[in-house]
């Protein structure tokens, strides 16, 4: 996120695209509610109709994958009515012209007819964005997972930079983050292009830095994405594959193509607190220690990095990550002798100097520190790009609209979309087993329209088959008047009924190589 | 009867919420919301109320498994790092370190994730890490 939480109850609007807060980050929609409670205007686009689509000023349902249409579309309104933020677009910004002239052809009367948006609500949206300064833009996943992901991202910017909302508080744009740490994930070098905060592998200086402070050269050609990997193990170049603390098996798209490219490993290592699908598959099993059994950081949405303590000792012979991480390397011939997580911390924040070299354990504390904090007496950052864009000025980019790589026809006639429900959380190795979850969720099911459903002869709770050109699954129906006909919802957390049957791990985005979870061409029908 | 409360961060979404855990006895009992944490402000969702759910399972792994002829046998700890460094040795000899792959966790601490990436990049020497976060 640009901004922070706090941020949020200080906006005049609230615009969320493609994230289902209430079921996904119910803390944060919270402060939705807390904002628009106080005044603050709210416009949710989703192809769903989600929670918050029943609380908002403006409420539309795109069609799956019109992002960057519907986005244009508003920005179009915007400008012919000169809501346009001038100012701040002469003095921060750059290639507004370029922008500028792609919007002309995205009249809300074409927008309509790609989207499926009334062209009176794209301008009731533009209005209400415009007109209630700040305005904070927040997104998740529904925007990401398309071959079109960065272009939808750089359409969330182009509108917020449009009408000055990037660099001020109350406006800013703001991924919502899937994971505990996936923002620490990528802050640390989880990344084959990138080591900490982001310094590229490939730049000399950056690369020099780190083969120094680790005592061994380092390869300075960017590695292969996870998207990429697959491929590579079909191929056979990849013959091992060390997997912690994730679950591919079930969270990597098109299953019968991954488990084809699994096969054909000479070795794969997980580790994991459970046996989950990618255990059972693995050569080796590590178990590691759970959240309450160690001592870290996480860092936040909102990059706030804060600590995690150790409450127990961990069940059995498990051990932290990190632990056993120094051994492999100790018995691989590079000695890694830390002796707690403070150390690594103490180490990584040296290495990186522009975002968490300010902070130290004692600093954190309770609440945590926000990034960028370089150094020991800065009070960390609650919002970006405040004097100016963290490149010097904010660049517009001029994007057309593309169609998802694959959309219905007469052999799959149907939209699929993808997501989490409010009681699991990803592959729901975690929250399956806990009682009380299971509880609220037990199963997995698809969301139909109930005139789909009569079309097709089905009732609630009735199994279905349903098919794309991956594979296909059978699962029972649940009726839901919320999602336009036509359209299908599938859960991604039920490793009996998965989802990546049917997506395809073709379908990826060319630069984030992201593949596109949220569209899918499916067809439905009564199980016999 | 020894009881404590352990601040830390629910592990469950990207929010960051702060939680207690509740600890009676050097058993994980419970979690609650941190009433003055500037995240969550003394409120937390269904998932977060149930964090200490999934740590306290039945089927928590409890040892290092090796799998010979299809199926897990228990090992201990030096076995199964010597058995895994051995076979990562040799396919790095015989293949080269770019026919290893590394992907870390998003659920992971910003410390394991330092360490992953460095393991990759140090120790294996490839750039072949990644994560989760597309996904």
């Amino acid at each position: 996120m640009t901004n922070s939480y706090d941020d949020l109850e200080g906006a005049g609007c609230i615009f969320v695209i493609g994230s289902n807060t209430t079921a996904c980050h119910p803390l944060i929609a919270r402060r939705i509610y807390k904002a628009k409670e106080r005044g603050a205007k709210l416009i949710v686009a989703d192809p769903r109709g989600i929670q918050l689509s029943h609380m908002a000023n403006v409420s539309v349902n795109h069609r799956m994958g019109s992002d960057v249409a519907l986005l244009n579309g508003m920005m179009h309104v915007i400008c012919k009515n000169g809501w346009q933020a001038a100012d701040y677009i002469n003095s921060r910004t750059e290639n507004a012209e370029a922008l500028f002239a792609v919007l002309d052809a995205y009249t809300p009367e074409r927008v309509q007819a790609i989207t499926g948006v009334k062209a009176g609500d794209i301008e009731l949206m533009a209005e209400t964005y415009a007109q209630n300064s700040p305005a904070a833009l927040l997104y998740a996943m529904g925007i990401t997972q398309h071959t079109t992901g960065v272009d939808n991202v750089k359409s969330c910017c182009n509108l917020a930079m449009l009408c000055g909302n990037v660099g001020v508080a109350g406006g800013g744009v703001n991924p919502l983050r899937g994971q505990n740490n996936v923002q620490g994930a990528c802050d640390m070098g989880g990344l084959p292009n990138v080591f900490t905060g982001y310094q590229p592998v490939s730049d000399a200086d950056a690369n020099a830095k780190f083969s120094e402070a680790w005592g061994r050269p380092l390869p300075d050609k960017p590695g292969l994405t996870i998207s990429d990997m697959v491929p590579a193990m079909l191929d056979g170049k990849i013959k091992a594959l060390y997997v912690i603390g994730e679950n591919p098996k079930l969270s990597d798209p098109d299953w019968n193509h991954f488990n084809h490219a699994l096969n054909n490993l000479e070795l794969l290592v997980a580790q994991d607190l459970f046996l989950s699908e990618t255990a059972q598959v693995a050569d080796v099993v590590f178990p590691a220690a759970s959240v309450a059994e160690k001592n870290g950081t996480f860092t936040n949405s909102e990059r706030r990095c804060a600590r995690i303590n150790k409450a127990i000792e961990p069940v059995g012979n498990a051990l932290a990550d990190w632990r056993i991480i120094s051994r492999l390397a100790t018995a691989m011939d590079y000695p890694m002798n830390y002796g707690s997580a403070g150390e690594i911390f103490e180490e990584m924040r040296a290495l990186t100097p522009k975002s968490y070299a300010g902070m130290t354990y004692e600093r954190l504390g309770i609440n945590g520190l926000q990034w960028p904090c370089p150094d020991t007496e800065h009070p960390g950052t609650p919002y970006l790009h405040s004097e100016q864009f963290a490149r010097g000025k904010g660049k517009f980019h001029a994007i057309e609209y593309q169609d998802p790589a694959e959309m219905p026809d007469a052999d799959y006639p149907y939209f699929l979309t993808t997501g989490r429900v409010f009681a699991h959380y990803h592959t729901g190795t975690m929250t399956r087993v806990s009682k009380h979850l299971d509880h609220e969720a037990p199963f997995g099911y698809v969301d139909i329209n109930p005139l789909d459903a009569r079309n097709i002869k089905v009732g609630e709770g009735d199994p279905v088959v349903l098919s794309s050109r991956r594979g296909e699954m059978e699962v029972a129906v649940r009726l839901n008047e919320k999602l336009p006909p036509g359209s299908l919802f599938l859960p991604i957390h039920f490793g009996e009924s998965a989802a990546n049957l049917l997506t395809s791990s073709e379908a990826l985005d060319p630069l984030a190589k992201i593949p596109e979870f949220k569209v899918s061409a499916v067809q439905v029908c009564r199980a016999s | 009867m020894e009881c404590k409360f352990v601040p830390s961060v629910c592990s469950y979404c990207g929010t960051g919420c702060g939680i207690l855990f509740q600890v009676v006895d050097g058993r994980l009992i419970g979690t609650l919301p941190m009433k003055t944490h500037p995240v969550n402000q003394g409120k937390l969702c269904i998932k977060g109320w149930n964090l200490h759910e999934h740590i306290n399972s039945e089927l928590r792994l409890k040892n290092p498994l090796i799998k010979t002829f299809g199926r897990f046998s228990r090992v201990n700890w030096d076995t199964a790092i010597r058995y895994t460094a051995d076979r990562l040795q040799k396919i790095i000899k015989k293949h080269g370190p770019d026919s290893v792959g590394v992907l870390v966790s998003a659920k992971a601490t910003n410390e394991e994730n330092y360490l992953a990436q460095k393991f990759a990049r140090a120790v294996i020497g490839t750039n072949n890490v990644d994560h989760c976060a597309r996904l």
